[in-house]
């Protein structure tokens, strides 16, 4: 009798500690949000996106080059990263039992695996010294390579998740491979995949460490893509270390900025997968 | 039309392509960063992996402080971490009510979403105040100890490893989430129907799961190995070997974001380029076992239990 309500009890607080866990977790996601946006949404106002950084000492001045060439770097991150991760998702797909998509499929978690800053030194040395300077492009490239197995992985998941049926009919009608991919089997994941990228973007528009020495960062607006350029990372970094009491607050709508990115994008692709889902059941 | 088999084998070559330029990428991350170490490995040999000396106005590098810091912060942060992501992914595949369960999964997983650069501002302003604070309240008689020696100052050891665990929770939990779905019902039933208590049935399950949970502590340590800018922001950057959690140190991965712009000489330039080869290799290797566990663990429910969900009746 006695060992059995010693077991009950055991049974209780194990439960309560994994409930506390949750509310464990949760009190620093809330921390973090709460206080970036209390804090950014004191700091930003239009100027924040309109004017150029102001000196020390003086205040007000924004971050106009800084979203723009945040705007900038991903963007160039996206040209590269997703046609090779959208072919060599299709092709991990499409002969995924050939060892050559094993290959492909290890090579992509090997890659999501590297630290960031080494992805930076691996940017650095092929895009930024034999040209001798940094540059928009070297981030972008960067950011590419972090991007690429995100994309691959999430195309070839969906293209899986495309019912047989579909593909097997279109290759019954005469289609060759490429017609079927490319005509049915890519459009019917196509929400799925493009969800995948906003969600990469929003990912990889928050890295800072492989921006520090290959974008690098800039004072002034460029849209020069052989210049260094600035980027709401690496600006808010170096605002977040700096002794002064404006940049902090600089920092801080910067950081609000970035939130506000991923969240808009979480939730942007939550909503899009549950139609996706709630379509493939219907 | 009729399909001609040509077609296809241009298809396949020409999307394999894409697929090789990946896995060119990898390797030629590898090569490079090997190549540019290489006047670094040629001057040090294996001195450069246990020696404490870190001088670039001398030209002498040893990496051991920095190795040291950041096996440190990352144990650190999984044994902080581990047991939390446990209790989440239990809670959320076992226990909670079934409306709660996508909305916590959600909100869990924002916690990776996070940018780093934004935890480590986060940390610079709340949690390194917190912690110095508490290094403060300490008594006295506990900072005799080598784990609590030095001054108060809020950066090092314990707010890295503090805001490292909150950014390796969301990979750790998800991953045993996902593995402690693919335990098979008939382990939960069976223990059910020997009487066991919800928490002997959930042990049951959680050591089925056992390779597969350490697979994804493993994952956990991969992300905590590499990550880079909260930890620089927070950790002190200080070059020692310490047994402190007071003590302001340094991490691989922060020495190359503090020194790489401002590396004046080749020899400098190659060794932080070794530390980020050293690093690569380090989390290779974790990831790479990390994943093996998690495949093994996979792929043996699996042929156990040809995709049975949980049973819901049974709780």
């Amino acid at each position: 009798m006695n060992a059995a309500a010693a077991r009950k009890t055991w049974s209780s607080l194990f439960a309560a500690f994994c409930a506390a866990s949750v509310l464990l977790a949760l009190v620093p996601l809330a921390g973090v949000l709460l206080y970036v946006i209390v804090q950014g949404v004191r700091s930003i106002d239009l100027g924040f996106f309109l004017h150029m950084p102001a000196p020390v000492g003086e205040s007000g001045g924004g971050m106009a080059n800084a979203v723009v060439g945040t705007v900038i770097v991903t963007g160039l991150a996206a040209l590269m990263a997703v046609p090779i991760g959208i072919f060599s998702g299709i092709y991990m797909s499409e002969y995924a039992g050939t060892r050559l998509s094993a290959a492909i499929r290890f090579a992509a978690d090997t890659l999501n695996g590297v630290p960031s800053i080494v992805v930076g030194l691996f940017a650095y040395i092929v895009a930024v010294m034999p040209f001798g300077r940094f540059s928009a492009l070297a981030g972008g490239f960067a950011l590419g390579t972090m991007m690429i197995p995100i994309i691959g992985r999430t195309t070839e998941e969906l293209l899986l998740l495309v019912p047989g049926a579909i593909r097997e009919g279109a290759l019954a009608l005469g289609a060759t491979r490429a017609r079927a991919v490319f005509g049915v089997m890519l459009p019917a994941a196509l929400p799925g995949i493009v969800t995948g990228i906003v969600l990469a973007l929003a990912r990889i528009a928050g890295e800072t460490a492989p921006l520090l020495f290959t974008s690098f960062n800039n004072r002034f607006f460029t849209t020069d893509l052989r210049q260094p350029i600035s980027s709401l990372t690496v600006q808010v970094f170096t605002y977040a270390i700096s002794p002064y009491e404006d940049w902090h607050r600089q920092a801080w709508a910067g950081a609000l900025v970035l939130v506000a990115i991923v969240l808009s994008c979480s939730l942007l692709a939550r909503f899009a997968t549950r139609r996706l889902q709630r379509m493939a059941r219907g | 039309m009729r399909a001609k088999p040509s077609d296809d084998v241009a298809f396949r070559i020409g999307t394999g392509a894409f697929g090789v330029l990946l896995i060119g990428l990898v390797a030629a991350i590898g090569l490079v960063l090997l190549k540019q170490s290489m006047p670094s490995i040629q001057r040090f040999g294996v001195d450069f992996w246990h020696t404490t000396t870190w001088d670039p106005v001398a030209g002498v590098f040893g990496a051991l402080p920095f190795i040291w810091g950041t096996l440190y912060s990352s144990l650190l942060a999984l044994l902080i971490s581990t047991p939390i992501a446990i209790g989440i992914a239990v809670f959320i595949s076992e226990l909670c009510p079934r409306p709660l369960r996508q909305p916590l999964v959600f909100l869990t997983e924002l916690l990776a979403a996070i940018p780093s650069i934004v935890y480590g501002l986060w940390s610079i302003f709340v949690l390194v105040p917190a912690v110095r604070a508490f290094e403060r309240s300490l008594p006295e008689v506990l900072q005799r100890l080598p784990l609590f020696t030095g001054p108060p100052l809020g950066l090092g050891m314990l707010s890295a490893g503090l805001v490292l665990a909150i950014m390796v929770l969301p990979f750790t939990s998800s991953v045993a989430r996902e593995v402690l779905k693919s335990v098979p019902a008939s382990q939960r039933e069976a223990a059910y129907a020997l009487g066991a208590t919800r928490f002997e049935a959930i042990r049951a399950a959680l050591y089925y799961a056992r390779t597969g949970i350490v697979g994804a502590v493993m994952l956990g340590f991969g992300r905590a190995l590499g990550e880079t800018m909260a930890v620089t922001m927070v950790i002190g950057n200080s070059v020692r070997i310490s047994p402190s959690l007071f003590a302001p140190q340094y991490t691989m991965a922060a020495v190359i974001a503090n020194e790489f712009t401002e590396a004046a000489d080749d020899l400098h330039l190659s060794a932080l380029v070794e530390v980020g080869l050293l690093l690569f290799i380090i989390t290779l290797i974790v990831n790479s076992l990390s994943r093996l566990l998690i495949w093994t663990m996979n792929r043996s429910a699996a042929v156990l239990s040809p995709a049975d969900e949980p049973v819901e009746a049974v709780r």
